[in-house]
C-alpha cells in the first residue's frame, strides 16, 4: 500500500493511499516509525482521504502510533475518513485517543452527487 | 432455508490473499444488491475472519482457508471461514474486545468485536489442533425482507 509522508516545522502528516489491512499495516507502520522518531514532531496526521477500505488492523496502526507519539507527549490527528471507515474508528474508541476531523468535499466536485448512493 | 446460490474459495493463508478474499466475496454478494454500507460491513467482517485464520490459526506456517457463502431466501447471507490450523483454547476469551494474542500494540484485539458489530450473527467453532470456523450471517436490507 502507497504512503505519501512529509514533515513540515512540528507536524507529520501521513497520507494513506488503498486499502488498510493485515498485509499492508507492516510496512505503513515501519515507514511511519522511522519518520516519527527521526522528526520527533508534536502532532502526527493520519490523512484517511484516499483509503478506501479499513479493518481492525487499521486500529492497530493509529493505537500503535499514538503510543509512540505519547513517549514525547505528541498527539495523533485523522483527517478524513470515509463513513464505514469512521464506523470501524467508533466502534474502537479512537476518538477517546485522536481527535477526528473531516473536512469539507474537494473544490470542484458538487456535494450532493458526491453524497449520492451509487 | 432455501439455497439461492454459493460459492466455495480454498486459498492458502498468505498476506496477500486478504484483499482477494474480501472482494471475491463482495463480487459474489453484489446479487443481494447491498448498499454501500452493508457491502463494507460484510467485506470487513471478511477481512478480520480472514486475517484471524492467517494470523493465529496458521501462525506456524502456510495452510488452506475455506470459505463457503451461501445466498439464500429472504436475502440472507451465510459466509463460513474454515482453517485447519492450531484451533482456540478458549473461543469466549478470544471473542471477548482487546484480547489479543499478536505483537503488543500492533493487533488491536478487535477483530471479533468488529465482526459482531459488522454482521447479524457470528458463531463460532473450534477444536484445538484442528482447526476454527467462523459463520457470519447478515440479513441485507436494502431490498426489504421478502
Amino acid at each position: 500500500m502507497p504512503l505519501k509522508l512529509y514533515a513540515e516545522q512540528s507536524q507529520v502528516t501521513a497520507c494513506l493511499i488503498g486499502e488498510i489491512d493485515h498485509h499492508g499495516a507492516g510496512r505503513l507502520r515501519e515507514e511511519i516509525d522511522e519518520m516519527l522518531k527521526r522528526v520527533r514532531p508534536e502532532v502526527l496526521v493520519l490523512d484517511f482521504r484516499d483509503v478506501t477500505f479499513m479493518d481492525s488492523s487499521g486500529i492497530g496502526l493509529v493505537m500503535g502510533r499514538y503510543r509512540l507519539i505519547r513517549e514525547w507527549d505528541g498527539a495523533v490527528e485523522i483527517h478524513n475518513p470515509s463513513p464505514s471507515i469512521k464506523k470501524v474508528m467508533r466502534l474502537a474508541g479512537l476518538d477517546r485517543i485522536a481527535s477526528i476531523h473531516s473536512s469539507p468535499p474537494k473544490s470542484g466536485t458538487n456535494p450532493e452527487k458526491t453524497e449520492a448512493r451509487i | 432455508m432455501k439455497v439461492l446460490n454459493e460459492m466455495k474459495l480454498s486459498f492458502p493463508s498468505r498476506s496477500a490473499n486478504e484483499a482477494f478474499a474480501r472482494t471475491s466475496l463482495s463480487a459474489f454478494a453484489a446479487a443481494l444488491d447491498p448498499t454501500i454500507e452493508e457491502l463494507a460491513d460484510m467485506k470487513t467482517a471478511v477481512s478480520e475472519a480472514v486475517t484471524n485464520a492467517i494470523v493465529h490459526g496458521y501462525r506456524e506456517g502456510i495452510g488452506t482457508i475455506y470459505i463457503h457463502a451461501k445466498i439464500l431466501e429472504k436475502n440472507r447471507i451465510v459466509i463460513r471461514v474454515r482453517d485447519t490450523g492450531c484451533g482456540i483454547e478458549d473461543v469466549k476469551q478470544a471473542m471477548e474486545p482487546l484480547y489479543t494474542t499478536g505483537p503488543a500494540g500492533e493487533r488491536s484485539g478487535l477483530g471479533f468485536a468488529v465482526m459482531e458489530a459488522f454482521m447479524d450473527k457470528v458463531t463460532v467453532r473450534s477444536r484445538v489442533g484442528r482447526g476454527t470456523s467462523v459463520t457470519l450471517e447478515k440479513t441485507i436490507l436494502s431490498k426489504g425482507a421478502e
